[in-house]
């Protein structure tokens, strides 16, 4: 089976789904001529076209809320938001206008629609690009939110997502682009939306992540292991809808959860899977829940970014602690 | 050369009727046209009356009346096909949503605050009521698109008001639209206020329809309480988007008769001068008086077309009435086109529990 980049698999699927069906448009920042900024697009203008791979004018907004208005025409538009720290400038139009669409029009219109993204830490880049706002999304009913952090998942989630007739955010993870490679099949599959998949099974702690959050899981799982520390990682794949059932089901076979995010502590995703947690395993947890996170400031300027966003060293650290608690 | 921009000159708006409802000169609009939007004006004008008192006495809720611009709105709607073209709305437009296909009992329910008046029946070609100012520009740009796109020759209108012109969204979806050369017509309606914020203190420009320059688009600038002169105006942007030419910015100057909404109280900074101003030019006595003067309109005619608004409203008023009152399922209605597990729980729970 052929191994891909994170950003092959994204760029080969688009290929395909625009191949597959002629209503599938990619419009963004620098989508066409430049293939986007990371290349995620690259080919995509000369082999489909400038009217179906479409440069638009920087303003996220707009962006964004045309999107929505070739939806309801009968696209099936893909739209890249260049980095989620410039969802800011969209967010009006994804959380009020693309979210609640369908409801506001009691299902007249669809919203066929992907809103692809990079996101998080980690690759050096100036002030404001990095932030991982994937809570604010995961607020906002209406919208559905995945994560792959695979180039396998990637391309299945964005497969499914171009099937469903929800709008769906696809963020990706900007610093597994180029490093995360795995095998992808070359035929067409999907991954359920919704779906979080155990990706190393262990006894005595269960971590929850998704992304890149997901391969820093497993790296720390492998130097923990040489300590006698058996690390079960679940990768949640699916923010929107939430996978509570997976949770529940592998947290409980372990007794501890670590949520393991990029986002601030307050009000991060984390809150809500330990909620969760609590609610669905109280009685199977040997330890609180405990989440390991970026702290409650911005994100900083690169050449600090490393304190900011969880290390394995941090993350290989505060689960040794996790251990130490007993009942 | 020059360093600067020369200094822009007043104008005056395009106008076809005196605000006596004289002709100027030749008019375009036919007669049946014109009565058929006579009636839809007043039909507005009815409903409008009519859901006031009713919000007064707590049977109706918080509403924007269209009063003192139905010659705009319904001006720039009769251009329209509502076979082919399409509507963005904001909240104030209810002849233009109605001419559209839009039944008038939908309207009723969704400010009455019952989610039946989402309902956008199959083949009606509107996007929902925009509460977010300019939100639905946006959009607008995109359904033009997704029609040139697909080989369609529809039009997307979108309207707009002169507070909301101040929004990102507005500047954002004016340069698109340029750049894309969409078939969408922005229609502006300057009714002089965003609530109590008056005209001037919304822009320095010289008028809205000026920024069209800026954005490589056509502009026009037109008396919006003058029936005939918006529908003129309107029937030849319509032609050129429908032809490939591109968007056009259409600044209807009108006036807000009414409250911002119902809730609104206007005397604490609409002058009664300001207000005089308007009554001598009330759009639907203006082109009244022109289909009279034209033959076209008498007593007894005038006197079947108000009944023929009066039992409409009262038809509308009394389904919207008569519709049973939305349980909590319809919390749950039409949120995702695929549901999954936590989402039917919560539904589950919510049908389960008798009490709110």
């Amino acid at each position: 089976m052929p191994v891909k980049t994170m950003i092959e698999s994204i760029r080969e699927t688009l290929a395909d789904e625009m191949a597959r069906d002629e209503r599938v448009m990619v419009i963004g920042e620098d989508v066409g001529q430049l293939g986007g900024v990371f290349r995620a697009t690259e080919g995509l203008q000369t082999k489909f076209g400038a009217d179906r791979v479409v440069d638009m004018p920087l303003a996220e907004g707009v962006i964004v809320g045309a999107g929505l208005g070739l939806a309801m025409s009968g696209m099936r538009p893909v739209v890249e938001i260049q980095f989620l720290g410039f969802g800011h400038q969209a967010f009006h139009q994804i959380g009020q206008q693309v979210a609640r669409l369908r409801y506001r029009s009691a299902g007249r219109h669809s919203v066929p629609m992907v809103i692809r993204a990079p996101f998080g830490g980690g690759v050096r880049t100036p002030e404001l690009h990095s932030d991982a706002f994937e809570a604010f999304y995961a607020h906002c009913p209406g919208l559905k939110v995945v994560a792959p952090a695979t180039a396998h998942d990637a391309k299945g989630l964005l497969t499914a997502a171009l099937e469903t007739d929800d709008p769906v955010l696809f963020l990706e993870p900007l610093k597994g682009y180029r490093l995360q490679r795995d095998e992808v099949p070359e035929e067409r599959y999907t991954v359920p939306i919704g779906k979080a998949q155990i990706v190393r099974e262990g006894a005595d702690v269960t971590v929850i992540a998704w992304s890149a959050a997901t391969q820093l899981a497993l790296a720390a799982a492998e130097e923990l292991a040489a300590s006698g520390v058996d690390v079960q990682v679940l990768d949640l794949r699916s923010l929107v809808p939430l996978d509570v059932e997976g949770v529940a089901a592998a947290v409980s076979t372990t007794g501890r959860a670590v949520v393991l995010h990029e986002a601030p502590l307050t009000g991060g995703f984390g809150a809500e899977l330990a909620a969760t947690i609590q609610q669905t395993c109280f009685y199977d947890l040997i330890a609180p829940v405990h989440r390991i996170t970026a702290p409650d400031t911005p994100y900083p300027l690169a050449g600090v970014e490393d304190a900011y966003v969880p290390s394995q060293s941090r993350v290989v650290r505060e689960i040794k602690a996790l251990m130490e608690v007993a009942p | 050369m020059t360093r600067f921009t020369p200094p822009v000159e007043a104008i005056e708006p395009f106008r076809l009727l005196d605000t006596s409802g004289s002709p100027l000169g030749a008019t375009e609009m036919s007669p049946a046209a014109t009565l058929e939007a006579f009636e839809w004006m007043l039909l507005a004008r009815t409903f409008d009356e009519k859901a006031t008192s009713l919000q007064r006495q707590g049977r109706f809720g918080t509403f924007s009346s269209v009063r003192g611009q139905e010659a705009s709105v319904v001006g720039a709607a009769s251009a329209l096909d509502p076979s082919r073209d399409w509507i963005a709305p904001q909240y104030r437009e209810l002849p233009a949503i109605l001419r559209h296909g839009m039944p008038l009992e939908n309207f009723a329910l969704y400010f009455m605050g019952h989610p039946g008046g989402c309902v956008i029946p199959d083949g009606v070609n509107i996007l929902p009521i925009q509460i977010s100012l300019a939100a639905q520009l946006p959009q607008a740009v995109g359904v033009a698109w997704g029609l040139k796109q697909q080989g369609k020759d529809g039009v997307v209108t979108t309207f707009v008001g002169d507070g909301a012109s101040s929004e990102g969204d507005f500047h954002e979806s004016l340069n698109l639209a340029g750049v894309l050369k969409a078939p969408v017509i922005f229609f502006l309606q300057n009714n002089g206020w965003a609530i109590s914020t008056p005209r001037a203190k919304q822009t320095a420009g010289r008028t809205f329809a000026d920024r069209a320059a800026g954005y490589g688009i056509h502009g026009a600038y037109v008396d919006g309480n003058d029936l005939l002169a918006v529908n003129a105006v309107m029937t030849e942007a319509v032609e050129r988007a429908r032809s490939g030419e591109g968007p056009t910015l259409i600044e209807s100057l009108t006036w807000r008769a009414g409250a911002h909404n119902t809730a609104d109280d206007p005397t604490k900074y609409v002058t009664d001068a300001d207000h005089e101003a308007w009554i001598g030019t009330d759009p639907i006595e203006r082109i009244e008086a022109y289909l009279r003067e034209a033959g076209e309109l008498d007593d007894a005619a005038r006197a079947q077309i108000g009944q023929r608004c009066a039992a409409e409203v009262e038809r509308a008023l009394g389904v919207a009435q008569g519709t049973p009152a939305a349980g909590p399922s319809a919390l749950f209605d039409h949120v995702y086109a695929e549901p999954f597990a936590r989402f039917s729980q919560q539904r589950d729970t919510w049908l389960q529990t008798k009490e709110v």
